[in-house]
């Protein structure tokens, strides 16, 4: 084989096992949402924050991210609020 | 007593009523009295697949409001002994269905068939909702391509919680995973997820693989249930279901003499 061929060879991830990858999280995260009780209020938590939030400061939508993640018999709410420079 | 089986796959398209027919005729042809019905409300089509749409004369919805009695709408198949058919309505809309109808639909059906097969709609709203809800199994229909394994993952939670053994806490629905549309070559060059994957994501029992074959067009084109042709690599793959689904321990078939392995679940 020659060295390019052999490059060639190695450089591409199969995309099947990209999809395998990108599937395995996806879905290990919807299953957490799903089987949390806090998925009931999340949105209205996440609007009512952002409502908070803007008293102070201006932010985008898309600059608060909520997200909860199970840790055994604990659930963490993670909150990651981004302020950009402009407006602090 | 009877058992209602619910096809159902989330994602639109990927074989669903393929499926029903093939599998209620195969359990047909086991002698089994089995009846499959069309939840698809507005979208009409197991009647077209199963060949029999010119013989719909009352549907579903009008056994469901008493404008036709049950004897009216099933309709007998002419190949299959012990194979009925019930059409859904084409004029009216999925919230025609009320889980007080569909009930008293299915528990007159339990007395009279064995297996009753529920063709659902796709989607995870009202009409998938009412075709899963009075379950006893599930067949949970996937392509090996990203967005049918996660709409197929949605569906899943529903059945564990939207659904009356859910609600009413009785045993789980028991679910049978069935990968259809498979094209081991691409698999083989790494272009299609192999249905290890799929079955290693969705982590449920594992029921068989469908190849993707130019037969199943050709058996709806003509209204036969490719179970029925006993050319066709999907109707044989489709009949090794239906044994697998009876107890029967079967190998699984990837490609003809190619790659043969025992799946255990
Ligand atoms: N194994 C297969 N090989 C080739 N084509 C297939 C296979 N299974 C299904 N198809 C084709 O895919 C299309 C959709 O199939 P089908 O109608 O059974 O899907 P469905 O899940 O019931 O769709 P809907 O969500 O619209 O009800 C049809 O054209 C059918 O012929
Ligand atoms: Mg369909």
């Amino acid at each position: 084989m020659s060295i390019l061929k052999y490059f060639h060879t190695l450089r591409p991830k199969k995309t099947a096992a990209v999809a395998k990858e990108r599937l395995q999280i996806i879905v290990a995260h919807e299953r957490n949402l799903r089987d949390s009780p806090v998925i009931e209020y999340l949105p209205k938590l996440q609007q009512e924050l952002l409502e908070v939030i803007r008293k102070y400061t201006a932010i985008q939508n898309e600059d608060i991210k909520i997200n909860i993640e199970k840790d055994g018999e604990y659930e963490i709410l993670e909150l990651n609020i981004v302020l950009s420079d402009e407006n602090q | 007593m009877a058992k209602i089986i619910v096809v159902t796959s989330g994602k639109g398209g990927v074989g669903k009523t393929t499926t029903s027919a093939a599998f209620a005729t195969g359990l047909a042809l086991r002698g089994y009295q089995t009846v499959v019905i069309d939840f698809d409300v507005g979208l009409r089509n197991l009647d077209l697949v199963m060949g029999c749409e010119r013989r719909v004369v009352y549907d579903f919805i009008n056994v469901i409001n008493g404008e036709g009695n049950l004897n009216q709408a099933l309709i007998k198949d002419k190949r299959v002994e012990n194979l009925f058919i019930l059409p859904a309505s084409q004029t009216r809309d999925k919230d025609a269905l009320t889980l007080k109808g569909v009930l008293k639909v299915l528990e007159t059906l339990r007395k009279r068939f064995e297996f009753i097969i529920c063709d659902s709609p796709a989607g995870i709203e009202h009409g998938a909702i009412m075709a899963m809800y009075f379950a006893d199994e599930a067949i949970i229909v996937t392509n090996p391509e990203v967005s049918s394994v996660r709409d197929s993952d949605r569906i899943i939670g529903m059945l564990s919680s939207k659904t009356r053994r859910a609600v009413q806490n009785l045993p789980a629905i028991r679910e049978h995973l069935l990968v259809t549309r498979y094209a081991p070559k691409r698999v083989i060059s790494g272009d299609m997820l192999s249905v290890e994957d799929v079955q290693d994501i969705l982590a449920i029992p594992f029921l068989g693989i469908i190849p993707e074959s130019k037969s199943v067009l050709q058996a709806s084109n003509s209204g036969i249930p490719v179970t029925l042709d006993k050319k066709s690599d999907a109707g044989k793959a489709y009949l090794d279901v239906v044994a697998r689904f009876l107890g029967e321990e079967l190998p699984v078939v990837e490609k003809k003499g190619f790659l043969t392995r025992l799946f255990k679940n």
